[in-house]
């Protein structure tokens, strides 16, 4: 099947990462109260976007290629 | 109950996700070409994703909400039913059994049965299997449902609606390739929608041992030993020694392996997605590529549940809901999601748990639409017919499973009463199976009518004990004891897994015995790769250790022993 399941995966959590990174940026640090102070819009979206781009990444080496 | 309140940006993770979900189902419409394609993905699935799907249709929300829930409720212990009841079998199905299901290239594990025993043994496991499916998928429709009224104030109706047809139209376009792609998707988002919770859940109570210390209280008040909920096996000499209520010999017998063994070596839904890899050496690293992940999953579905008890007691049992004069544990789960994650990660967290109850439901559906399909509508109702007709049968069998599963999840909350008894009488018919695939696989010698009549026999045996035992404070009636109390249980959970012990050795001797009496049916060239005496080993000699299912398990069971002794 020429369908990498890597692509979909590597899209959603970029596209996560990257909006929780922005609102985390630009939003008041008082939401984070519960959150112990820690700004876990900003960190966790951080974390999405490097696994999203990562998978994105596998996907954009193996294109093309034949599944195994 | 607080309630959540949802921001624009919750709905959006929300909205985007249920768009992916949709979206796969709708890219591989044109890859369904035939029934195969639909109902075992044309066998073309890489392990790694195979792996996950495994793991993740089994990740319903009955594991996330249920296991958070033991976690409060009876400590580490509950780890027990992964590093017990889980990984040994898994490795057992990935190096014994594997090679015969994908080996024989039955299309479903009733499948598996009428070729090594008969027509009757598949009907009676394919009947009962595809009514059990059904109810489950509308059992955890029905839990959905009810935390989404109790949690978001949202319409009952519109929830179940909403659930079932997000589940129906991706499954209905890519079949059972959509369903384990979107298994994946949601195995990810549990993990990434957990995972900050438990990170900021045990930051807040001071690391493990502000945690382990926490503990302490909650045990003495109830009058265990100090360690008994972060401690998994060092108070499992009686059972009044622990909260669980059972001791250790019972656990591993009824859990660590009649119902371990029972699900994850026969259970349909699970094995369909190893069914679905592209090689037999795929096929056999998917239970233990899920065997992984399986391993650590107490750190995020019992961990949150032991820290939110620890918080419930500090705070003077004010944490959880109160629900009839003791902590209502199920909402251990959405009360640490309320009380950490700032808007924008709960709507991870929030899809994290609507995904959890999708996948379960998913995995139900594909393997009731498989197994309608393959081995009732095919086999008794109009055999001999085109591919695309059965093509376009599973695709009807996915509406209509969902449809009655829609009812069950109705029936659910008008009458909670049918829903016990159901699930009571499933646990008489599964109890016995692994005992039948056990002998069917490893003895040459059983027969059809021995695996049909011992199967009978196990399933009437558990009736039977159940009937005659049980538990302290129950009346005789729903929960045991409907024929006169002879055995006495601490609790309903060691009443199960002796009731389970009592249904596997029923089957096992019965299945012996009758096999004994009765004449073979098929001779040693017909069980050619269905039995293992039969059946040349399958080489993998040439593959890297990585991949080879031997060294794999054992590492995986060197781990686990590591894990139980790390937490003695």
């Amino acid at each position: 099947m020429n369908f990498d399941l890597r692509l979909p995966i590597g899209l959603l959590f970029s596209f996560y990462g990257l909006l929780l990174t922005i609102f985390g940026a630009m939003s008041d640090s008082a939401l984070y109260e519960r959150s112990l102070g820690i700004n876990m819009n900003l960190r966790w979206g951080l974390v999405l976007l490097m696994f999203g781009m990562a998978m994105l990444f596998l996907a954009w080496r193996a294109r093309g290629r034949a599944p195994k | 109950m607080q309630q959540i309140h949802l921001g624009h940006i919750d709905y959006t993770i929300l909205l985007v996700y249920f768009g992916f979900v949709i979206g796969i189902g709708w890219v591989l419409k044109r890859y369904m070409k035939g029934s195969t394609d639909f109902f075992l993905s044309g066998r073309s699935i890489p392990a790694w994703v195979t792996g996950l799907a495994f793991i993740s249709a089994n990740l319903g929300a009955q594991e996330v909400i249920g296991m958070a829930a033991s976690g409060a409720k009876y400590g580490i212990m509950t780890s027990h039913f992964y590093w017990v009841g889980a990984i040994p079998a898994m490795v057992f199905l990935a190096i014994f059994m594997m090679p015969f299901y994908y080996g024989s290239k039955a299309r479903s594990v009733p499948e598996y049965l009428k070729m090594r025993f008969d027509e009757k043994t598949r009907g009676l496991n394919a009947i009962s299997f595809a009514v059990m499916t059904v109810f489950s998928s509308g059992i955890s429709m029905y839990a959905l449902a009810r935390l989404l009224e109790i949690l978001l104030n949202w319409n009952f109706h519109a929830s179940i609606a909403v659930s079932a047809i997000v589940v129906l139209v991706y499954i209905f376009l890519g079949g059972l390739t959509s369903a384990i792609y979107n298994e994946v998707l949601q195995f990810f988002m549990i993990v990434f929608g957990f995972a900050p919770l438990v990170f900021l859940a045990l930051k807040d109570i001071g690391g493990w041992s502000g945690l382990k210390e926490k503990l302490i209280p909650v045990a003495t008040s109830q009058g265990y030993a100090a360690g008994t909920w972060t401690n998994s096996w060092s108070h499992m000499g009686k059972v009044t020694d622990n909260p669980m209520g059972v001791e250790w010999i019972g656990m591993v017998m009824g859990l660590g392996f009649v119902l371990s063994f029972g699900y994850w070596c026969t259970d349909f839904l699970v094995v369909q997605r190893a069914m679905a890899a592209n090689s037999m050496s795929a096929a056999r690293r998917t239970p233990l590529i899920a065997a992984v992940p399986k391993m650590l999953f107490p750190a995020l579905v019992i961990l949150p549940g032991m820290i939110a008890i620890a918080l419930h007691y500090a705070n003077g049992n004010n944490l959880l809901p109160m629900k009839d004069g003791a902590p209502d544990y199920n909402m251990t789960i959405p009360v640490l999601l309320v009380k950490y994650f700032p808007t924008g990660l709960l709507g991870i967290g929030f899809t994290a748990l609507m995904a959890s109850f999708m996948s379960g439901m998913a995995g139900n559906v594909t393997a009731f639409n498989t197994v309608w399909t393959y081995d009732i509508y095919q086999s008794y109702i109009a055999p001999k017919k085109s591919d695309e007709h059965y093509l376009w049968m599973g695709r009807w069998a996915t509406v209509f499973g969902i449809l009655i599963s829609v009812g069950c999840a109705y029936l659910a909350s008008k009458f909670n009463n049918i829903m016990d008894m159901l699930q009571l009488v499933f646990g008489f018919v599964n109890a016995p199976l692994f005992a039948t695939f056990l002998l069917g696989m490893f003895w040459k010698r059983a027969t059809g009518h021995g695996a049909f009549w011992g199967l009978l026999g196990g399933t009437t045996g558990a009736a039977v004990f159940h009937g005659l035992a049980i538990a302290e404070g129950n009346t005789p009636g729903i929960k045991g004891g409907w024929i006169a109390q002879q055995f006495h249980f601490h609790n309903d959970m060691g009443q199960n897994f002796y009731m389970a012990t009592v249904a596997w050795t029923t089957c096992f001797v019965l299945t012996i015995v009758i096999s004994l009496m009765t004449a073979r049916t098929k001779s040693d060239a017909e069980l050619k790769g269905l039995v293992y005496s039969l059946t040349p080993k399958p080489e993998t000699a040439h593959e890297p250790w990585y991949k080879q299912p031997v060294t794999l398990g054992v590492l995986i069971l060197i781990a686990t022993v590591l894990l139980n002794i790390i937490f003695w």
